[in-house]
């Protein structure tokens, strides 16, 4: 299936390589240079790229692209979803996914991939089983490795790997037994000028951090389950008993794992939180532009609405930017023509707003298009659509657990069409 | 990558350069490893100080040195030459250090193949280690060396591993297939015999990777799947999920071949699937009752019931897989299902986005409803990728209709605004298509799109020309006015391609605009000269075709602008120009081809047609590499059409086998066991790292010796050195109802010598493996006293033998004991102390924290009895007592009963002549002459299966000794005046023997 994986940084260069079966050259990543120069954005390279003897594939993640090599059929959202996973796997171990992260664990890393393919096949992608076969680098575990010379690889098959319940380790012992839970909201949203909503959705996650000793089954149900339009599932979760009674009931994972994944669909009524005055003006035959932004809340049930950032990417005509904002910080980048608008905290009672003028190229005709609003912003405390735990219980362990449950609202691809 | 030939020569550099080993040394390690590798010559030295940091005796030293190596071998740097130094290391003793060598192995093995062989022996050895990680990885890299000289040492390790006691091991021997299958095709024979024994595996663990297999090896041979179809089904919720995708899709090309297409007839079949999908319990029974013109055979709506919950799958590639089983094989009423998980994945990553909107993009064009409702999902966001946009932007058109277009028409105005100049330019494209497709709106997208004529990009405008003119070229009777005020544009428009297609219209249609077509040439014919090269070809046909309608009008212009294209700089005009004047303007010379000027030029052309690109894409099988280049990538298996008659179905049925029945108590037990059997596991594991430190590293010699001490084994299986075991987990309430087991067992056997002299030996084993082993004929209810109550001090134990193979070891009888306190208070702790024999393995049952007055608890053990009557002495104690008790089988409960063909018996029966055949002749009484009872007695002494026997008056039964897996047949052939002869054939003669004993007195009896 996967051939080989090359890891190319965004200057273009290959500083990893590593082969599952015969060594593929690494100039079979010409292919996928040229298509990279084609892109005017690095967003825009294909992700498939067919070459004479091999197939691309590639996925792009913090700046790293993480090229594979296919060498017959195999469905290309197989080895996309396994690349997105190796990445995650990297990310769990190393705390970050960089390429200085990765030069500096380039044996981990190795090792890692090793275990995680196997002639091409996934093998192991379960993050509690690889920790088992290849502990992670922590700076007390290299120390201790180096006076003691035990080593990070584990001797012995993670129970994990042969038994039904995979994704959890056996003999996990805690001296603070404790389970949070996050459900994060985002909302998806296209504003049209006129500010009335083109489309709304949202999409929910519950992210768990669940350190409980022994093997806890736990079950959580929520006091309005039916606004769960469509769902997925750890592969913990029962599915049956969910169909039946819209129960959550699992063995979780050790550790941070998302539980639950959730969308609320738009033909829900989603009420929006924030709205957004702005008269964005460009005219004929002048080189100025007026620009005036304002915003406030709407909906947040009480709560306030933070870590608010505006970014807007200004027509090409813009040469520069001379704005006043209310509060925050405001950034204009001459080169890629973005702006960028840290507001922070909304305060109903004074709302922010940034205001000024935009220099145009002089004799350059007024663009089309009046640039869209990106706006991110977190409510703490809330979930949007309501969503609510009812409960969670726990069996087949003794003692009493710590449970907890956060809200938290936030903005995902939040724009306004101006 | 080097050659052979000059990796040999590096070598001898490389022995060369061991004399300059001290010059070497200056550069000891750094720990800047990675710096400085750029220079030729600092590269040498450092690959030197490697080489003697290998040599070393120093564990951490050599660790060091591999990393280093590691990074070399990562950044793609050329370290073969190290492979001497590096070989050597293949059998240490650090795990760590020994995977890196692994690593080094694999990457360069192939092209140091006479060196590589130096490493094979340690493979060997390990492929029989105990520990199953140690025996996994060993096949993984013995297999990943692709020297063809040891391809026959890799088949004996496939096969071996194919019937390893580890699910795990077995996994990985499925992947070794594949990997020497692309090694020696030749293989092909043996290889598909290794797959069919290991699809009938039924670990979840392995069915994944088996399927791959077959997918690689043999995808045509669809008859292997048969029988295993509906375990396949049934297993696929608790595969892995790699494993998931994989299956699913060998499922659907397998559906295509076997089931009749449910696409027939849909209204009729409507509401009855619609039922049958919500109460699926029902279904089978529904399915065989209703008369209806088309039925789905209950094996493929098994597979859309058991494929449905993995729509919830947190991996996109099983949720793809889904939805294309279901676009593929689902009535078409059913498919809509996938719609919503499909539009989950739009909110994963780019890449995600990319090949999901690729497959509803060839969805949407047959099946528009399926995603109508979820058109906002496709909204374009000025974040987007371009080639995300444009998808979007195709699936939008392919859902416009009349209800709709208004609400798409005004989103893409937003889009042909949009900043991305590509992206608009395909937003008019598809105005175009939406245009054509929906007859309600032409006029209002052609004003739109005129509109847009006036639009200050080039490449707006061009679009807008090029689509307007398509447009047009469909319907221009009813367009004359567009025609006109495109040609009032004319003087504004700038962009030459619009210009030119300005032209080519008025040209085209100049009969329909007979007033204004020739100032329009007038005004070009003023103009020429200043004009861009396309526009002035297109000038020149524009005045070839006037000439041709209305040379009154125009003869002097067209003949002014044929001399001004006479003297152009560009030869393309030039020649253009002289060929119009032959053709058009009648002389002596051209004669015959003049006179049909009219019908060159003016030629009906065709309209050239507005459509997806995607139109054709569902030649594919969707989710694959080839639908998404839409080209056929290598190895691509076709989806055969569905066939008129279905095949025979009774293909798939399966011999039913009871399921192992297991204890509620036992399960419990098993659930909470797994943190006790981990420890202990350890612990033994502690012990025998230990021992195996006590002897010197360098002994392998003597290990050798040890392991050849042991007596030869002559079953397939060896009684275990050490009590390992695996737990067991449940996972209660799993996914799958009841019908397949629900524990999966789990056992790690030192697997049996490979013994390459003897392959007859082996492949008897094999046979012998593969008659499976069955539930009991026939339970016993007797148990026996294990504690008196009295001598217990309240706590009574009695036990019973359950027959049934030990879920914990293969090679245990397992016990059921039922524990009763009747004493007047709560018992304690009570659990299972010192055994006697020392060696006696027992799987112990979990300690009883606390057993109330009166209550009983039944719990299950495992003995190995090690094919001896003797008993197996321990103590049970409670929190204050310990009492000595002991377990006495009976012969015929150290046997487990094992199916087996008529045919099967014969030959194995053939085998056992001799020393191994015990016979006697009994007086039976006269009830034991017919077959029932007389199989019921026999199955009641011992442990045995009923063979099925074509002869009336010969009775055979078949079983397996529980620890050594030698086989034992039973024959019992009535003769005449109630004489019978009952013979024994087992390598076990003491066992055999004994049996008979029992045998001859239970059936003498009345």
């Amino acid at each position: 299936m996967i051939h080989s994986l090359f890891l190319v940084n965004s200057s273009g260069d290959i500083f990893l390589e590593k082969h599952w079966k015969s060594v593929v050259s690494r100039s079979v990543c010409d292919y996928f240079f040229e298509a990279q120069e084609r892109a005017s954005e690095p967003e825009n390279v294909p992700p498939v790229i067919p070459t004479p003897h091999h197939y691309l594939i590639s996925v792009l993640r913090h700046r790293i692209y993480f090229v594979a090599v296919i060498q017959s059929e195999v469905p290309p959202l197989f080895v996309i979803e396994f690349l997105h996973r190796v990445v995650d796997t990297f990310q769990d171990y190393f705390g970050v996914c960089t390429e200085a992260a990765i030069k500096d664990n380039v044996v981990v890393v190795y090792e890692l991939l090793e275990e995680m393919l196997d002639n091409g096949f996934p093998l192991a992608t379960e993050s509690n089983i690889l920790k088992e076969l290849i502990k992670p680098p922590t700076i007390l575990r290299t120390v201790v490795n180096t006076i003691t010379g035990s080593t990070n690889v584990g001797e012995q098959l993670p129970t994990g790997q042969l038994s039904v319940v995979p994704w959890r380790r056996t003999g996990v012992k805690y001296t603070n037994n404790e389970a949070y839970f996050d459900v994060v909201e985002e909302i998806d949203a296209i504003i049209d000028k006129s500010g009335s909503t083109i489309t709304a959705e949202i999409q929910g996650v519950i992210d768990a951090c669940v350190k409980l000793t022994g093997m806890p089954d736990l079950t959580l149900s929520f006091m309005n389950p039916r606004l769960l339009d469509d769902v997925s599932f750890h592969p913990c979760v029962r599915f049956k008993r969910w169909e039946a009674e819209r129960i959550l009931s699992f063995i979780p994972p050790d550790g941070n794992f998302r539980l639950l994944s959730y969308h609320v669909s738009s033909q829900n009524l989603v009420a929006i939180p924030v709205y957004v005055k702005h008269n964005i003006t460009f005219r004929e035959g002048s080189s100025q532009g007026r620009f005036e932004l304002t915003l406030g809340p709407k909906q947040t049930m009480g709560k306030g609405v933070e870590a608010v950032l505006v970014n807007s990417q200004l027509p090409r005509g813009v040469l520069n930017t001379n704005l006043n904002p209310s509060q925050g910080t405001y950034t204009f980048d001459p080169v890629t023509k973005l702006l960028t608008w840290d507001v922070g905290k909304i305060n109903p009672q004074k709302l922010p707003s940034l205001k000024g003028s935009m220099s145009l190229q002089a004799g350059a005709s007024k663009p089309d298009e009046n640039p869209t609003i990106n706006i991110q912003f977190k409510i703490q405390q809330s979930a949007l659509s309501g969503l609510k735990v009812n409960r969670l219980d726990m069996y087949g362990e003794k003692y009493k657990p710590f449970k907890g449950i956060k809200y938290m609202t936030k903005a995902g691809k939040f724009q306004v069409r101006t | 990558m080097l050659s052979m030939s000059t990796n040999n020569s590096s070598y001898n550099d490389q022995g060369g350069a061991d004399s300059a080993v001290e010059i070497g040394q200056e550069t000891t390690p750094t720990s800047n490893s990675g710096a400085g590798f750029g220079l030729f010559s600092t590269d040498f030295k450092k690959n030197d100080d490697l080489k003697e940091m290998l040599e070393n005796n120093k564990e951490s030293l050599k660790l060091e040195a591999m990393k280093r190596i590691v990074g070399l071998i990562a950044k793609g740097k050329n370290a073969s030459e190290l492979f001497p130094a590096v070989v050597k290391n293949v059998a240490s003793k650090n795990i760590e250090l020994k995977k890196l060598v692994y690593v080094y192995l694999v990457r360069y093995a192939e092209e140091q193949q006479d060196l590589a062989l130096l490493s094979i022996s340690t493979f060997q050895r390990a492929l029989k280690d105990p520990n199953q990680l140690i025996r996994a990885s060993a096949l993984r890299v013995l297999s990943s060396i692709r020297v063809p000289i040891i391809i026959p040492i890799m088949m004996l390790a496939i096969k071996e591993a194919a019937s390893d006691m580890s699910p795990y091991v077995r996994k990985t021997s499925a992947h070794a297939i594949q990997k020497l299958y692309s090694l020696d095709p030749d293989q092909k024979e043996h290889l598909i015999e290794v797959i069919e024994k290991l699809l009938k595996d039924k670990s979840t663990l392995v069915a994944g990777s088996v399927v791959m297999a077959f997918e690689e090896v043999c995808p045509e041979r669809i008859d292997l799947i048969h029988k295993n179809y509906r375990k396949l089904c049934n297993l696929l919720v608790d595969v892995e999920e790699w494993g998931q995708v994989v299956i699913i899709s060998m499922l659907t090309r397998y559906a295509r071949t076997q089931f009749t297409s449910p696409w027939r007839e849909d209204g009729v079949f409507d509401e009855n699937s619609e039922r049958a999908f919500y109460e699926s319990d029902e279904e089978k029974t529904r399915d065989d009752t209703e008369i209806k013109p088309y039925t789905m055979d209950p094996d493929h709506r098994l597979l859309l019931r058991n494929t449905k919950p993995l729509l919830q799958s947190r991996n996109t590639a099983v949720v793809m897989s889904v939805a294309q089983l279901y676009w593929h094989l689902a009535p078409r009423n059913e498919v809509s299902i996938v719609t919503k998980s499909l539009v989950r994945l739009l909110r994963s990553h780019r890449e995600v986005q990319y090949i999901v909107l690729q497959n509803i993009a060839t969805m949407s064009i047959q099946r528009k409803g399926m995603f109508e409702p979820y058109m906002k999902s496709f909204y374009v966001r000025s974040t987007d990728a371009t080639h995300i946009k444009s998808l979007k932007l195709e699936i939008l058109t392919n859902l416009a209709n009349e209800a709709n277009i208004s609400t798409i028409l005004r989103e893409f105005q937003t889009y042909v605004k949009s900043q991305d100049k590509q992206f608009a330019a395909g937003t008019i494209q598809a105005i175009g298509r939406c245009a054509t497709n929906i007859s309600e709106v032409t006029d209002t997208c052609l004003n739109g799109l005129v509109l847009l004529l006036s639009n200050r990009d080039e490449t707006v405008v061009a679009e807008s020309v090029v689509v307007i003119k398509k447009l047009l070229q469909a319907q221009p009777s009813q367009h004359s006015d567009i025609i006109k005020h495109m040609a009032k544009l004319l003087d504004n428009i700038t962009v030459s391609m619009a210009r030119a297609s300005i032209l080519w219209l008025i040209g085209e249609y100049c009969e329909r605009v007979p007033k204004i077509a020739p100032d329009v040439l007038r005004k070009m014919a003023k103009s020429f000269t200043s004009e861009e090269d396309i526009v002035k070809l297109q000038t020149v046909n524009l005045a070839a075709k006037l000439y041709l309608t209305n040379s009154k009008q125009t003869k002097l212009l067209t003949q002014y602008i044929l001399n001004l294209g006479k003297y152009d700089q560009n030869y393309d005009i030039r020649d253009r120009t002289r060929f119009i004047r032959q053709l058009i303007v009648p002389n002596e010379k051209s004669g015959a081809l003049s006179k049909y000027a009219r019908r060159i030029l003016l030629a009906p052309k065709p309209a050239p047609v507005l459509e997806s690109a995607y139109k054709d894409r569902d030649r594919y099988q969707l989710g694959t590499l080839s639908h998404t280049i839409n080209t056929k990538a290598s190895g691509y298996l076709e989806l055969s059409d569905w066939p008129a008659v279905a095949p025979d179905q009774s293909v798939r049925n399966v011999e039913v086998i009871e399921p192992v029945r297991i204890h509620p108590s036992i399960c419990t037990a098993l659930f909470h066991f797994c943190p006790d059997s981990s420890q202990s596991s350890e612990e033994s594991e502690k012990s025998s790292s230990q021992s195996e430190k006590s002897s010197s590293e360098s002994d392998i010699e003597q290990k050798k010796k040890k392991k050849m001490k042991k007596p030869p084994q002559k079953k397939n299986v060896k009684p275990p050195n050490k009590d390992r075991y695996q737990s067991v987990m449940c996972k209660p309430n799993s996914w799958v109802g009841p019908g397949f087991g629900a524990c999966v067992c789990v056992c790690d056997f030192s697997s049996c010598r490979m013994n390459l002299l003897r392959p007859h030996l082996f492949s008897r084993r094999l046979s012998v493996v593969i008659s499976c082993v069955s539930g009991p004929a026939f339970v016993p209810e007797k148990s026996h006293n294990l504690l008196h109550r009295m001598t217990g001090k309240g706590l009574a134990a009695q036990y019973q033998f359950t027959r049934q193979p030990c879920l914990y070891q293969p090679n245990m009888v397992s016990v059921q004991i039922s524990l009763t306190n009747t004493s007047d208070h709560r018992l304690e702790q009570i659990h299972i102390g010192e055994r006697s024999p020392a060696g006696l393995k027992i799987h112990c049952f979990n300690t009883i924290e606390f057993l109330e007055p009166d209550a009983s608890v039944t719990v299950s053990m495992g003995i190995d009895f090690n094919d001896s009557t003797q008993a197996a002495n321990f103590q049970l104690c409670t929190k204050e007592d310990q009492f000595s008790v002991s377990i006495q089988p009976a012969v015929g409960d150290l046997f487990l009963a094992v199916t087996m063909t008529e045919q099967d018996f014969r030959k194995e029966q053939g085998k056992l002549q001799g020393m191994n055949e015990c016979s006697a002749t009994i007086t039976v009484t006269a009830e034991n002459t017919s077959s029932q009872p007389l199989n019921r007695r026999v199955a009641a002494m011992a442990n045995v299966g009923v063979v099925p026997s074509g002869q009336d008056n010969v009775h055979r039964f078949a079983g397996k000794t529980a620890c050594s897996g030698a086989v034992l047949l039973v024959t019992v052939e009535l003769r005449e005046s109630s004489a019978a002869v009952i013979t024994i054939n087992t390598e076990k003669s003491v066992m055999g023997s004994m049996l008979l004993r029992d045998l001859k007195k239970s059936l003498a009896q009345a």
